[in-house]
């Protein structure tokens, strides 16, 4: 295949960066979109050229570390992560454009590559269930319904990876905080803290900028794990109850 | 808007309007509460005006009604006025939060999966604003057409039917209202589902009910009050 790349460089988040177009010849549709960039990228080092900055850690599929905006979209046509993306969905002699994911709490470090730690405070800020230290307690020692299990899998099924933020229009992270929001609160051992963590949770992801939900449903149709709404809704139950209790009780 | 984490123990006092005012969350709920709000009062408007078309006797006595008492109707003024306040408000600073969350906006591509209507809510919401204010200064304060309120049937009371009547004998104006119910259609469209999505009532199960009936009753609102326009268009109201 032969393919036009339409590049986003940028050297710092302190600069301005602009689109560079490259020639991505004599590709292989069966490589994965990653592995078409790191053969540009050899073309490049061996003519001296800067290469393309992007991220990328497993290429399976479930560490949430790759990203790229394609053609508009977050991950590229498939519903999938970008490393598990394949240059079969592309046409011969298409103009591929790339960039990076676009919010304000995300800001470009370089090239492709964006700094997700507003991610990793929000998480801090109460994505997690407290526990006292001990011995581990028995695997079965709490019965959890098979409904709420899988719920709560479904969750956790979110590896973080920002697409639901990139493809709204609003740079909303409600699909990420209500997906560990709800993955914690529909287990008995994280229910309990379950208010405190949605007024922190929800307080951090405003604090760091990002925009506001108007359910539009980008973000779901963008998640590579297909995180559903519903965790959006149940969050919003969850903040409900927490805000009435927290300024009665 | 950014309300810190350590500042949660402190706002625990300050209230839960406060809490709810300083939260994107709570001014979601907000957004959703006063929505619901002006889409129940829409349709009471609807129908009521509906009344038109059962004669200049019935609409007229419905209209004297709603003026018999001054506290009832001030009251329900200013109540609008409020709910109007907050949900403009609002959706103007929740969408300022927006705009400076994606200072860079994307080259290439279609928006994904979302539509039209939600896509266009605010700018939508800002054209029905600025025909409220018309329709106001049309029928409420006469200030299109002054004689407009000085209309009186036989017995005594405004004419509310004939002021309908003079009011949409201007193709312009008639136009304008049509184009203003279309766009209502619009954000209705989405809002009203929304509205339950923000509320944190809505799910993969009931979202097909709440897009039927958002889409279903914006139409119904549109082909109601579009209907009146129309019949004094063509002549159908003397």
């Amino acid at each position: 295949m032969n393919l036009t790349l339409r590049v986003w460089r940028q050297k710092s988040s302190a600069s301005a960066g602009q689109f560079v177009t490259y020639d991505a010849h004599d590709i292989s549709p069966d490589m994965s979109f990653l592995e078409m960039i790191d053969v540009v990228n050899d073309r490049l080092i061996k003519k001296g050229e800067e290469q393309i900055a992007f991220d990328h850690d497993c290429r399976e599929g479930i560490c949430g570390m790759c990203s790229l905006v394609i053609n508009g979209t977050p991950h590229g046509p498939l519903q999938t992560t970008t490393c598990q993306l394949h240059m079969r969905s592309f046409k011969d002699g298409e103009t591929i454009t790339i960039e990076p994911w676009r919010a304000g709490p995300f800001p470009v470090l370089r090239d492709l590559v964006v700094d997700r730690s507003a991610f990793d405070r929000i998480i801090q800020s109460g994505g997690y269930v407290s526990v006292s230290t001990g011995g581990a307690p028995d695997g079965n020692a709490i019965p959890v319904p098979k409904a709420d299990a899988d719920r709560a899998f479904d969750a956790a099924t979110c590896i973080g990876c920002g697409a639901c933020v990139a493809a709204c229009k609003n740079a909303s992270a409600m699909l990420f905080v209500s997906a560990k929001v709800s993955h914690l609160s529909l287990l008995p051992q994280g229910r309990v803290e379950e208010e405190r963590r949605a007024l922190q949770m929800v307080a951090k992801m405003d604090e760091e900028g990002f925009g506001n939900c108007t359910n539009t449903g980008s973000c779901e149709a963008a998640c590579p794990k297909g995180i559903s709404l519903d965790n959006i809704a149940r969050m919003n139950r969850i903040y409900a109850k927490a805000l009435i209790k927290n300024s009665v009780g | 808007m950014a309300a810190s984490v350590q500042n949660l123990q402190k706002r625990s006092s300050a209230g839960l309007l406060l809490q709810l005012w300083h939260s994107s969350l709570g001014k979601k709920y907000i957004m959703a509460v006063t929505g619901l709000g002006l889409y129940l009062f829409v349709i009471i408007h609807m129908v009521g005006n509906l009344q038109i078309f059962m004669g200049a006797e019935k609409l007229n006595a419905y209209a004297a009604l709603l003026k018999s008492n001054a506290g009832v109707l001030w009251g329900a003024r200013i109540g609008l006025l409020a709910i109007v306040g907050l949900h403009i408000t609002s959706a103007l600073q929740l969408a300022g939060i927006n705009r400076k969350a994606r200072p860079v906006g994307y080259a290439a591509g279609k928006p994904v999966a979302s539509t039209f209507a939600q896509r266009t809510i605010l700018l939508s919401g800002l054209i029905i604003l600025a025909f409220i204010l018309f329709h106001l200064a049309h029928y409420t304060l006469g200030l299109v057409d002054p004689s407009l309120l000085a209309l009186q049937d036989g017995t005594g009371r405004h004419d509310v039917y004939r002021m309908v009547q003079q009011g949409f004998s201007n193709p312009l104006v008639s136009i304008f209202y049509i184009v203003a119910m279309g766009l209502l259609l619009l954000h209705l469209s989405h809002g009203v589902s929304s509205l339950f999505q923000s509320l944190g009532l809505r799910s993969k199960k009931t979202v097909g009910v709440f897009d039927k009936l958002a889409k279903g009753s914006a139409l119904l609102l549109f082909l109601g009050n579009s209907a009146i326009v129309i019949a004094v268009l063509f002549g159908l109201i003397k």
